[in-house]
């Protein structure tokens, strides 16, 4: 049964040092007041897992958190660079940053795994590509049936993994709706999970198209409005575009990135925005 | 017909008009969105229009601003997984043609948006893969659209990160890959497409004003010429209306 807990409590009891996290979200319900307390209460060398690294994965790799990147796309959306994870992978600030590189499909699908309780699965992909060359983790595997040579990627099993959805109940049932992404997939190949939510209600109506995860799939519920920003939640925010391009200028530069962690995230007590 | 528009605006026309009314298109963000989003508006107002973040037949009324902007969701025939995007629609080969953008693009068609330079030393490193490999591998066919320069056409690509004709003619089929491979080029002084012997990108067209000396200055390698290269037909005023609206509306 998921427990209902602060978002500081949570992250206190499930993200440990030396974890591998996911934090997953696709432009949609991006998990970012949780990456931005993990900076807080000061975690090391995780391995962080994401298809599609973007602004809160730049924070937390700027801020010395991670050891390992494992994803497909690592960008500032419609906007350029990440610039602290350049900063890492061109020279090691603050850190050196390992990483495991894939693509959307290569990813997803050790998810998919991971929640299918599989070793690995099985994709038509990657073949002519310099990936292969390398990631130890895209291997060739034969059709059983057909012979036909097709590509085999490991499971994805986080030990924690983080997304933010619209509402949960009392009893930590979760609804999430809109572009999904992979956040179901993620959760469910997790160890554990925790899912911070814009508000908790006494009763989950229901929405076409919306997934329920059920509180027994899920170890923590957090309330935390706002929690997606400045990324967005379907029909309780928009996504901030003008910080996704004010964060081109404050990333650019170490010592303007380190002051903009200090008083924005470092020196904020607890919880969201 | 105009005779006042940017290279930009040439570009985005020319690839707009590549695109087929019906075809089941799967949309990068940037430059092919906005090719795409245009063709709606112009000939092909059932363009199917397929976003990685899982918006099938997405009918935005403005650019989206990232491949998960809101709008796209909120206007798509259905909303469905990024592993259902990548393993129902794509990789089966139901998706017509895949549009895609480039850091690096070489003489066969490969595709770099990983790193420039070593990969464990990289002089840039740039966001990765992607939906591209698969997109590159599985559609049935692929545009790419790219401003043309010798950083960006380069005779082999630093790494390869989605895959043209590989080395040559032959390539794709050694390899068993689905889809036939880029079929058209778009930049910002003409189009290039591929030899049907040798595979290697061949320029067909140059945009109004542009000279075959400047396309070549503009590319890494020789570029090999089509003995019948045609001047691309301006942008009409219609066109050129259409794309300045839709990059205006917010």
């Amino acid at each position: 049964m998921a427990e209902l807990m602060t978002l500081a409590e949570a992250v206190r009891n499930l993200v440990r040092d030396g974890d591998t996290v996911a934090l997953e979200g696709f432009t949609h319900l991006i998990p970012v007041a949780a990456g931005q307390e993990i900076i807080r209460q000061g975690r090391r060398d995780l391995t962080l897992v994401r298809m599609t690294p973007d602004i809160v994965y730049d924070q937390l790799i700027g801020a010395g958190c991670a050891r390992k990147l494992i994803f497909s796309w690592g960008g500032n959306p419609g906007v350029g660079s990440l610039h602290r994870f350049r900063d890492a992978v061109e020279h090691a600030w603050p850190a050196p940053l390992e990483i495991e590189e894939h693509s959307h499909a290569g990813m997803a699908n050790r998810y998919v795994a991971g929640a299918s309780g599989l070793p690995f699965a099985v994709l038509r992909g990657y073949v002519g590509t310099d990936l292969v060359d390398q990631t130890d983790t895209i291997k060739p595997i034969t059709c059983p049936f057909t012979g036909e040579k097709l590509t085999a990627v490991p499971a994805i099993n986080p030990d924690v993994t983080v997304i933010h959805a619209q509402r949960a109940d009392r009893a930590g049932n979760v609804q999430v709706w809109g572009l999904l992404g992979v956040q179901k997939e993620a959760v469910l190949a997790a160890k554990r999970s925790l899912v911070t939510v814009e508000e908790i209600v006494d009763e989950l109506a229901p929405v076409p198209g919306a997934i329920t995860l059920p509180t027994w799939a899920v170890t923590a519920v957090a309330e935390v409005p706002g929690g997606a920003h400045p990324s967005y939640a379907q029909d309780y925010s928009e996504r901030d575009n003008d910080y996704y391009q004010a964060w081109d200028e404050i990333s650019r530069d170490r010592e303007r990135f380190t002051q903009w962690l200090e008083q924005n995230v470092l020196d904020t007590a607890g919880s969201a925005r | 017909m105009s005779d006042s528009y940017t290279s930009d605006e040439m570009m985005t026309v020319a690839a707009a008009g590549t695109l087929r009314e019906g075809a089941v298109c799967f949309v990068g963000i940037g430059l092919p969105s906005t090719a795409a989003n245009l063709a709606r508006r112009l000939h092909a107002p059932n363009l199917v229009l397929i976003y990685e973040a899982g918006a099938v037949g997405a009918k935005p009324d403005r650019l989206p601003l990232s491949i998960g902007d809101g709008v796209l969701g909120e206007t798509a025939d259905a909303v469905v997984s990024v592993p259902e995007i990548f393993n129902y629609w794509l990789q089966p080969g139901r998706i017509d043609v895949g549009f895609l953008g480039a850091a690096q693009i070489d003489k066969f068609g490969n595709i770099n948006t990983t790193v420039v330079g070593d990969y464990a030393d990289p002089k840039v490193r740039l966001p990765g893969a992607g939906g591209a490999p698969e997109i590159a591998a599985s559609a049935k066919e692929v545009l790419v659209i790219v401003r043309q320069n010798r950083r960006a056409f380069v005779e082999k690509v630093d790494f390869v990160t989605s895959v043209g004709y590989g080395d040559g003619a032959g390539f794709r089929e050694r390899l068993g890959l689905p889809g036939k491979g880029p079929v058209k080029v778009i930049t910002d002084l003409g189009i290039l497409e591929p030899d049907p012997e040798t595979r290697e990108l061949t320029l067909t067209a140059v945009h109004p004003g542009v000279t075959l000396d400047q396309v070549k200055e503009a590319t890494g390698w020789d570029l090999a010429v089509a003995p019948d290269l045609v001047t691309t037909e301006a942008p009409t005023d219609e066109q050129l209306r259409a794309l300045r609206a839709l990059k205006e509306a917010r």
